[in-house]
C-alpha cells in the first residue's frame, strides 16, 4: 500500500521511466551503479525497476540520512528494501563498513549503489569511490550494470526542501566485465565513463 | 430544473453524441486502413492516425467529465494539463540547481493560485498574477542563490514556461466566468477545444492530402500552404455550423472560429521553433502519438487567451 503510493507519487512528480538501452530487466543477479544527485535516486531508480525484480533488489542508503528518523527509516529499510551504509564506520568494524552490502550479495541478491558517495551538483558523475571494486571483485558473478539518472539534480538538489516536477529517466547500459589484471583506479574509471556515456 | 434548462441539456447529449459518432467512424477508417495499407510509409502515417484517434478518445472522455461534473472539475482538469505542460516545458529545459526555488514557486504556488483565481471569478488579478507578480517574483527567488551564469537566459524560460502552460491555458477555463446573460458558458469552451482541435487535424488531412508548399520547412516541415487555407477553411465552416451553441451570429462565430484557426496555427508554429531550439522533436511522451501533452495544447495555449478577450470585448455585460 505505501509501496504503491510512494511509486505513484514519484511517477506523478518526476516520472522516472526506465529505458533499457545496453541490456534487458533480468533476475540475474546484479549490482546496478548509477550517479548520484538527489536523495530521489534511491527511490527512482528502484521504481524504475520491473515490480518482480523489486524484491531481491537492494538500494544502499547512506544510514546518516536514509537511517534518521522513524518515517524515513521506514521508507528504507521495509518499503524500498535498503541496505543502510554507514559512511562514517572506519575499517575497525567487523568486516568493514560494506559488511552489509557483501551480505546481500552473498545471499545471491542485488544491490543498487552510488559509487560516487556523496550527492553531485553536477549533470556527470565526480570520481568513484573504491567500494565498487571491493565488490565486483568479491562478487564476479555478478553483472555490473551502469545507471545515468537524468534530471534529478535538477528536480532535487542537494539543499532542496521539495523536489519539483521534471521528468526523469533511470538510462541501463550494457554490463560492464570486470577483469582481475586491472588496477582499482583503471577499473573506478572504466566504470564511471559508463555511466557518463549514457548521459 | 426549467424546459430551457433540460433543452440546453439535450444539446450537450447531441453534441457529445455527435462527437462521439464522428469517433467512431474514424475508429472504423482508421482499423479498416490498419487493414489495407500496405508500403511502409503508408503504414507509419494510419499508425499515427490511429493513435491520435486513441488519444482523442481519451480526450472526450475527460470533457465529458468536466461538462457533467462543473466548474471545479473542469478547473481541476485543466490544472493538471498545465502542470503536465510546464513539467514538459521545464524537463526540456535546462534549468540550473539554483533555478530549484523559483521553479518550486512556479510549480506549487503559481499554478495553483491561478486557477483558484478563476474559481473565486477574480478577473483582474487572474490576469495579472502571472504577468505581473510571478515576473517580479521569480527572478528575485533565483538571484538569491548568487548565481549569475546565465541569469537572464534562465529566468527568461521559466517566465516563457509559466506564461504558456498556465497563464495562456488556464484562459480556456476562464471562459466559464464571463458574465453573458442567459447562456451557459460550458459551449463556448466546446467552441474553442472543437476548433482547434478540428483545425489541427483538418490542417494534417489537407497537407497530406494535396500538400506542395512548405509554409516554414526549417521550423515545422508538415506545415503547408494548401493545408492551412484547406484544413483553416474546413475548421472555420464547421465552426460556424456551431453558432447555435454560441452567443454569435453564424457570421460571427465563423469570424470567431477564424481567429481561434489562426492564433492556434500561429502558436504551433511558434511552439515548434521553441521545440527545436531545445533540440527535441516532441515534447514528451505522456500522449502515444501525440508526442507529449503540450504537442497538443500548443495551439490552444494561443488561441484561449485571443478567444477569451474577443468574447469578452464583445459579448459580456
Amino acid at each position: 500500500m505505501i509501496r504503491a503510493l510512494l511509486i505513484a507519487a514519484t511517477r506523478f512528480v518526476v516520472g522516472g521511466q526506465g529505458i533499457w538501452i545496453g541490456t534487458a530487466p533480468s533476475e540475474r543477479q546484479r549490482i546496478y551503479f548509477a550517479n548520484h544527485g538527489s536523495h530521489l535516486d534511491t527511490i527512482l531508480l528502484w521504481a524504475a525497476l520491473p515490480a518482480h525484480l523489486r524484491a531481491t533488489t537492494h538500494p544502499v542508503a547512506a544510514a546518516d540520512y536514509w537511517g534518521k528518523g522513524a518515517i524515513r527509516r521506514y521508507i528504507a529499510t521495509k518499503v524500498l528494501n535498503a541496505v543502510l551504509l554507514d559512511r562514517t564506520a572506519g575499517r575497525k568494524t567487523p568486516g568493514g563498513p560494506l559488511a552489509p552490502l557483501n551480505e546481500v550479495l552473498a545471499r545471491g541478491e542485488s544491490l543498487i549503489i552510488f559509487p560516487e558517495g556523496t550527492r553531485a551538483f553536477e549533470r556527470l558523475p565526480g570520481p568513484f569511490k573504491p567500494g565498487l571494486h571491493h565488490l565486483a571483485e568479491a562478487h564476479p558473478q555478478a553483472e555490473l550494470v551502469p545507471v545515468y539518472l537524468d534530471n534529478l539534480s535538477r528536480a532535487f538538489p542537494k539543499g532542496a526542501l521539495v523536489p519539483v516536477p521534471i521528468a526523469c529517466v533511470a538510462r541501463f547500459g550494457a554490463p560492464l566485465a570486470f577483469d582481475p589484471d586491472e588496477s582499482k583506479a583503471a577499473f573506478l574509471e572504466r566504470a564511471r565513463a559508463a555511466v557518463v556515456a549514457l548521459a | 430544473m426549467t424546459v430551457a434548462g433540460i433543452v440546453l441539456e439535450q444539446r450537450m447529449v447531441f453534441l457529445f453524441g455527435g462527437v462521439a459518432g464522428l469517433l467512431i467512424l474514424a475508429s472504423l477508417i482508421g482499423f479498416v486502413l490498419a487493414r489495407s495499407v500496405k508500403s511502409e510509409a503508408g503504414r507509419d502515417t494510419v499508425r499515427n492516425l490511429n493513435a491520435r484517434i486513441k488519444a482523442w478518445w481519451a480526450m472526450v472522455a475527460v470533457f465529458a467529465l468536466a461538462f457533467a461534473f462543473g466548474m471545479g472539475v473542469t478547473l481541476v482538469l485543466f490544472a493538471l494539463v498545465s502542470f503536465y505542460c510546464l513539467r514538459e516545458f521545464i524537463s526540456l529545459t535546462p534549468t540550473r540547481p539554483s533555478d530549484h526555488r523559483a521553479l518550486a514557486f512556479a510549480f506549487y504556488v503559481f499554478l495553483p493560485l491561478q486557477y483558484w483565481l478563476i474559481w473565486t471569478q477574480w478577473l483582474t488579478m487572474l490576469t495579472i498574477a502571472i504577468p505581473v507578480y510571478a515576473f517580479l517574483l521569480l527572478p528575485v527567488l533565483a538571484v538569491a542563490k548568487g548565481e549569475t551564469h546565465e541569469f537572464l537566459l534562465r529566468t527568461a524560460k521559466i517566465q516563457w514556461g509559466l506564461m504558456l502552460t498556465v497563464f495562456c491555458i488556464s484562459h480556456a477555463p476562464a471562459l466559464l466566468i464571463l458574465n453573458i446573460p442567459d447562456y451557459r458558458n460550458v459551449y463556448l469552451l466546446f467552441f474553442l477545444i472543437t476548433v482547434v482541435q478540428l483545425s489541427d487535424v483538418f490542417q494534417y488531412v489537407f497537407g497530406k492530402l494535396f500538400g506542395r508548399h512548405k509554409i516554414a520547412p526549417a521550423v515545422s516541415p508538415s506545415k503547408t500552404v494548401e493545408g492551412l487555407i484547406g484544413g483553416g477553411l474546413a475548421a472555420t465552416a464547421v465552426g460556424a455550423g456551431l453558432w447555435w451553441i454560441t452567443p454569435f451570429t453564424p457570421l460571427e462565430a465563423a469570424g470567431m472560429a477564424a481567429a481561434i484557426v489562426i492564433a492556434g496555427f500561429l502558436g504551433g508554429l511558434v511552439l515548434s521553433a521553441v521545440k527545436r531550439s531545445l533540440g527535441a522533436k516532441d515534447w514528451g511522451t505522456m500522449i502515444e502519438g501525440h508526442g507529449g501533452a503540450l504537442d497538443r495544447m500548443d495551439s490552444v495555449s494561443f488561441a484561449a487567451p485571443l478567444f477569451f478577450h474577443l468574447v469578452n470585448y464583445f459579448f459580456t455585460v
